[in-house]
């Protein structure tokens, strides 16, 4: 339940029997009532026309004794307690103005009816007495603003006391002049602090520095025993009633929720109460016996009732899962068991199973489920996944592909041919076509031609093979024109597509061979119907859709090449060695080669990016980002406008990391080189830090810049003209001296001494 | 090629060593001169706030420690955008020093120097910032949510959160910069503007030259020439002349008369080659609206502009989280500025420290509820007041001051102390004013 306050409130209290609760602010001081149905203004204390800043509230507290008794702490400094027995309707009965600064925070004694503590900004705690009209005593803090003063529940003469630097004081109230201990609890303000309602010597303190700790007075030393990471800034601490390990926490900005953490489970809150728009600037447990329920305060100006049982519990949503490597290439997965149960899958090969607790396996570290606890009980299942030995096939590919491989220094034509001969030496022939294919699409129209000399000269041991095929080619194509219905249908470009994409489909060479039925086609009978019906049915299909679920399936067999081999139908015209070795029927052969050569040259190359996109993102999602990347590199600007950055970015960054797992650091340096993502390319800049000595004292220069910290001199200083070298320093291995490169390199022009005069013959080669 | 110098056996320049000697007096005074001396390896040069500041070291280590953050460490916003912005804050403040000053280092980071041409030829994300800048720098109670979520608006132009808080923080730095350089009159000590000539490449600059890491072509005019007119350059041996400066500041003011001859030497040495340092050097190009300034916080106004009160947001308890979160590492080095000019020692007692500082705040509409504001009054003096609020309002020196600064302090150091106080004030105001409608933004 809730209620809206008409300003932003500061802090609240509830008085002993739980039934009202009081609302403080700059602007507000109302006392509610709680009832069933919800809250019930009770009394405002803030009256008069225009009220003084004594009703400007930092904070405060009801007396949990005496219930008719308030104490507030206002922002100037003064110390008001008030009286709700007073028969007027002004209820303020002591003003104390000893304080120079804010008062953060007043406490009365748990026992003591009287007793009155405060700290204020000034560094100052001030003891009242209520009987009295000025303090009792003063206690300086000697450090910064104190932000919190709690009595201790057990100890009656102690309390603590927190600071703006850091600092956590114990004091003894009979003893002014000293605290009895100091410690620094955080860096930066502790902004409160609680001390444990049964367990006597714990105290939590929660700061500016996002973390709230626990720690354990009883001792000689103090001690922390538990430390709470919270993701804001920690403004109010309390713990639960009745349960020894739960506090609840609220932050001072960004984060609007309160959280009740269990102090030994600190990574994810035990419960969080989510119903605030502003943060969250007063919280208290509404009984000191009943744990499950919380009211709040906040500063979107509403005071809020939680229900224990309607807190959000985190632990739900969370997952507990994980996932790691072994050393010899092992995968351990644990997870719910509950999701565990499924049947294993026929892919899980080598899949061991320890089920959660199983205590037979020496790795498990098993708690045992302690019944105070109250924390949501998980068991997970492990599974290892051992790599299989022997079937690990290994990285050598890897390796050696990334060594061999060529990404720049040479023309495109030639990278391509290169790599595919590399990927070819390694077995691996489907990369080997795809940079062949790379090749014929890409090159320069120029490149054609030039790669058909290439290969004329290639297959110059059959030259009447060639012959025939140049005087055949009008004839074949004539012929073609005649008996291919659908070529009729097809513009010139469809035309091309086909022969792209019987290219792209490496071999299968559908539509031609279907046509001239040719009877050695057994093999690829199936793609060439398929083709064939397709094409009939849609007469002007789109290219690019349609050879990828053939391109697909090509390349769920590894063995493509192998029909290049028997099969004489070789597309590859412009290709690879392939073709020199095959011996190809005629007409085939001029037929295709002859539409090559006559129409590749209008393609723009750009009509096969959606092709060579896609085709990288399959290599990439295959696993194989090596390829993905290398082609990528080699295209260049062919193709890298057509992949968004985020992509590239990714690619690369997989790839580095690959590299640099095998330790293929040259390689992966070219990488980095050669990508045109401004977030690779700065990799290259990463930790180029160079750790120097000074020049005079020869220790090591400490922080940056140019100056040495011990002996006050410029480091690394030119001996012509005495500046300091900031960038390419050259010095001789004879003498040790040097400077800036170009003053060296003048100097030694006209003289032949060393420039610092200590008679050393340089020389500069 | 290797940079170790490891076996270097050095005889540095004998002015130096010379100066080293000299200098070694007391702890204190090292402590600054290692600092400057630093501060001029580093970067070329050393600018006259250094020096100036110098008489406060351990102001001065933070000081310089938090600009180098936020100008060349780790930051969501690239190095030419952030010295456009400081370009843009100390335009509003028509302070010719710090435009100069981050023109010269806006070319040398890479920056395009057809920016430097006036605010519309900057890219529009940078010009929308302009409207918070001049908010900011004048009346800053005006930065309201809206502000905030006008940047921020998703579109092609829009500021990230992050970047926002880094350009705000440095908004803030630069005004309240200006304010310490009007303060220390600094102004008139303009550094020469970085020299565009025809046919030099952009972001060359003479201190490349000096260090022999240019593989440009040499300047038309060999550095050496100009070396006796300009301020140092990139060396060693001219520390030691920056040294005796360093000393002189720190020494009495009869000295900075000779300073102020000097700089008027410098100024008039300019004169010649006016027509080629002008580029950049109006700070007008970089200002829309000059007419928009000051005005007194009104009272009459209060219900219109709420009085900001410190004890609802603090820069303690709020706005250190909240920047701390956006810019990380950020929130400590300002705290520690803020802590260092609090805990400076000052020759009178705490309470001036906190009328002056609370004053400056007043004069922003921030208010202390623990404060009784009657002290300042009877604490400052009519002159002191008058000082403070020009340099903290009017830290404009192409305008005639509202009335001449008749504070005669004793002491220079005692100037410069007032001078801090003003800086930190204003800044610590100026980033309330910004955080506060940054947290309302979150919020909502």
């Amino acid at each position: 339940m809730f209620c809206h306050l008409d300003a932003p409130a500061n802090a609240i209290s509830v008085c002993r029997d739980a039934t009202q609760v009081v609302v403080a602010g700059r602007n507000i001081f109302k006392i509610y009532g709680l009832e069933e149905e919800g809250f019930v203004e009770r009394l405002n204390l803030r009256v008069g026309r225009k009220p003084s800043l004594n009703f400007s509230c930092a904070d405060v507290m009801w007396h949990q004794m005496e219930e008719n008794l308030l104490a507030t702490a206002a922002t100037n400094g003064a110390v008001v307690t008030w009286n709700l027995a007073r028969p007027c309707r002004n209820k303020q009965e002591q003003l104390f103005t000893e304080h120079k600064r804010t008062v953060n925070k007043v406490c009365f004694h748990p026992t003591e009816v009287n007793m009155l503590l405060s700290g204020s900004q000034d560094g100052f705690m001030k003891c009242f007495d209520l009987r009295k009209k000025e303090s009792v005593s003063t206690f300086s803090g000697q450090s910064e603003s104190v932000r919190d003063v709690q009595f201790s529940i057990k100890d009656y003469f102690t309390f603590a006391a927190s600071f703006e630097n850091g600092n956590v004081q114990l004091w003894d109230i009979r003893r002014p002049d000293r605290y009895e201990r100091m410690f620094t609890a955080h860096t930066g303000p502790v902004f409160c602090c609680d001390w444990h309602p049964e367990d006597r010597g714990w105290l939590a303190t929660g700061g500016r520095d996002k973390m709230v700790k626990v720690w354990d007075m009883s001792t000689n030393r103090v001690k922390e025993i538990y430390c709470v990471q919270t993701i804001a800034s920690v403004a109010r601490v309390k713990w639960r009633p009745e349960r020894r390990y739960h506090l609840a926490t609220c932050s001072m900005m960004v984060d609007h929720n309160i959280y009740v953490w269990d102090v030994r489970r600190p990574f994810i809150p035990f419960a969080t109460f989510e119903e605030h728009k502003d943060v969250t600037t007063g919280i208290v447990w509404r009984n000191q016996h009943d744990p499950y329920y919380l009211l709040s305060g906040s500063k979107d100006s509403t005071l809020y009732q939680h229900m224990f049982k309607d807190a959000s519990r985190p632990v739900d949503r969370a997952n507990p899962e994980g996932l790691c490597f072994g050393l010899f290439g092992d995968l351990a997965f644990a997870a719910k068991e509950s999701l565990m149960t499924a049947p294993q899958s026929v892919g899980d090969v080598g899949r061991k199973t320890y089920p959660g607790g199983d205590r037979r396996y020496p790795i498990f570290f098993f708690k045992k489920p302690d019944v105070t606890e109250q924390f949501a009980q998980v068991s997970s299942a492990l599974s290892v996944f051992e790599s299989e030995a022997g079937s690990g096939v290994g990285m050598d590919w890897f390796i050696n592909t990334a060594q061999s491989y060529l990404l720049s220094g040479k023309p495109f034509a030639e990278l391509c041919e290169h790599n595919a001969q590399v990927a070819k030496r390694l077995n691996r022939p489907q990369e080997s076509t795809t940079w062949t294919m790379l090749r014929i699409m890409f090159s320069e129209p120029a490149n054609p031609s030039l790669s058909t000399n290439h290969n004329l000269n290639k297959s110059g041991n059959l030259p009447l093979v060639n012959s025939f095929s140049m005087k055949e080619m009008s004839a074949a194509l004539n012929e073609r024109n005649k008996e291919n219905r659908q070529d009729n249908l097809h513009s010139l470009e469809t035309n091309l597509n086909n022969n792209d994409e019987n290219e792209e489909t490496e071999g299968s060479e559908g539509q031609a061979e279907y046509l001239f039925g040719d009877a050695e086609l057994d093999d690829d009978d199936l793609y060439s119907m398929e083709h064939d019906n397709q094409a009939a049915e849609e007469p002007e299909y789109l290219l690019p859709q349609e050879a990828f679920p053939l391109r697909h399936e090509i390349m769920d067999h590894p063995s493509a090449p192998e029909p290049v081999q028997e099969k004489p139908e070789s597309p590859h015209v412009s290709g690879s060695e392939t073709e020199s070795t095959c011996l190809t029927p005629m007409e085939s052969f001029s037929l295709i080669s002859v539409s090559q050569l006559l129409f590749s040259p209008h393609l723009p190359p750009k009509f096969f990016c959606p092709i060579v996109k896609e085709m990288l993102c399959y290599y990439a999602e295959q696993g194989d980002v090596q390829m993905a990347v290398s082609v990528l590199i080699v295209l260049g600007d062919r193709i890298r406008k057509e992949i968004d950055e985020l992509t590239q970015e990714h690619w690369y960054m997989s790839y580095i990391d690959l590299l640099q797992r095998f330790e293929l650091w040259n390689v992966s340096n070219e990488v980095i080189k050669l990508s045109t993502c401004g977030a690779i390319m700065c990799l290259n800049q990463a930790s180029t830090t160079l750790h120097i000595n000074c020049s005079n004292c020869k220790r090591p220069m400490s922080n940056k810049g140019w100056i040495c910290d011990r002996c006050h001199q410029c480091a690394s200083v030119c001996a012509v003209c005495h500046h300091v070298v900031k960038g390419l320093f050259v010095w001789c291995q004879g003498c040790s001296h040097g400077g800036h490169l170009e003053h060296v390199m003048e100097w030694l022009k006209q003289s032949k001494h060393c420039p610092a005069g200590c008679g050393h013959l340089c020389e500069y080669t | 090629m290797i940079i170790c110098t490891k076996n270097m056996d050095y005889r540095l320049g004998t002015q130096c060593q010379f100066v080293q000697n000299q200098v070694m007096v007391n702890s204190e005074k090292d402590r600054a001169s290692l600092l400057c001396m630093k501060a001029l390896a580093n970067r070329g040069r050393l600018d006259s706030v250094s020096q100036q500041m110098a008489s406060h070291p351990q102001y001065l280590e933070s000081f310089l420690r938090t600009q180098h953050y936020i100008l060349y460490m780790d930051g969501p916003l690239p190095l030419h955008y952030r010295h456009y912005i400081a370009i843009m804050a100390a335009a509003r403040h028509h302070c010719r020093y710090l435009v100069s000053l981050h023109s010269a280092q806006f070319l040398r980071v890479g920056g395009d120097p057809l920016w430097l041409q006036g605010l519309e030829a900057a890219p529009l994300r940078l010009r929308h910032l302009d409207h918070i800048n001049k908010v900011l720098a004048h009346q800053p109670w005006l930065t309201a949510r809206s502000h905030i979520q006008a940047l921020l608006k998703t579109g092609e132009q829009c500021w990230s959160l992050a970047e926002l808080v880094q350009a705000v923080v440095l908004l803030a730095h630069c005004h309240s910069l200006c304010s310490f350089v009007f303060g220390s009159g600094s102004d008139s000590d303009t550094i020469p503007t970085p020299r565009v000539h025809h046919g030099t490449p952009p972001g060359y600059c003479l201190c490349d030259a000096a260090n022999g890491n240019t593989a440009l072509s040499p300047p038309p005019a060999g550095p050496t020439e100009k070396a006796p007119r300009r301020r140092s350059l990139d060396s060693s041996c001219e520390v030691a002349c920056l040294r005796e400066q360093i000393q002189k500041s720190q020494e009495e003011i009869k000295e900075r008369k000779a300073d102020r001859l000097h700089s008027q030497t410098l100024l008039h040495a300019d004169v010649e080659e006016e027509d080629e340092a002008t580029f950049s050097a109006d700070p007008s190009r970089f200002v829309t609206d000059p007419e928009f300034g000051y005005q007194e916080f009104a009272r009459r106004e209060e219900d219109h502009f709420q009085v900001f009160r410190v004890q609802d947001y603090s820069w303690e308890d709020h706005g250190f989280s909240l920047v701390n979160r956006l810019y990380s590492d950020i929130g400590h080095l300002l705290d520690e500025r803020f802590r260092n000019v609090a805990s400076l020692p000052f020759p009178h007692s705490p309470d001036l420290k906190r009328a002056i500082w609370n004053y400056i705040h007043c004069i922003y509409g921030i208010r202390y509820d623990d404060y009784d504001y009657g002290e300042v009054n009877r604490l400052l003096e009519r002159g002191l007041k008058l000082y403070i609020k020009a340099v903290a309002c009017y830290p404009d020196a192409s305008k005639t001051p509202l009335c001449p600064l008749s504070w005669a302090p004793v002491k220079a150091s005692e100037k410069v102390h007032v001078n801090l106080l003003v800086m930190e004030a204003r800044l610590q105001a100026e980033l309330l004013y910004a955080l506060r409608a940054i947290t309302q933004y979150m919020i909502a």
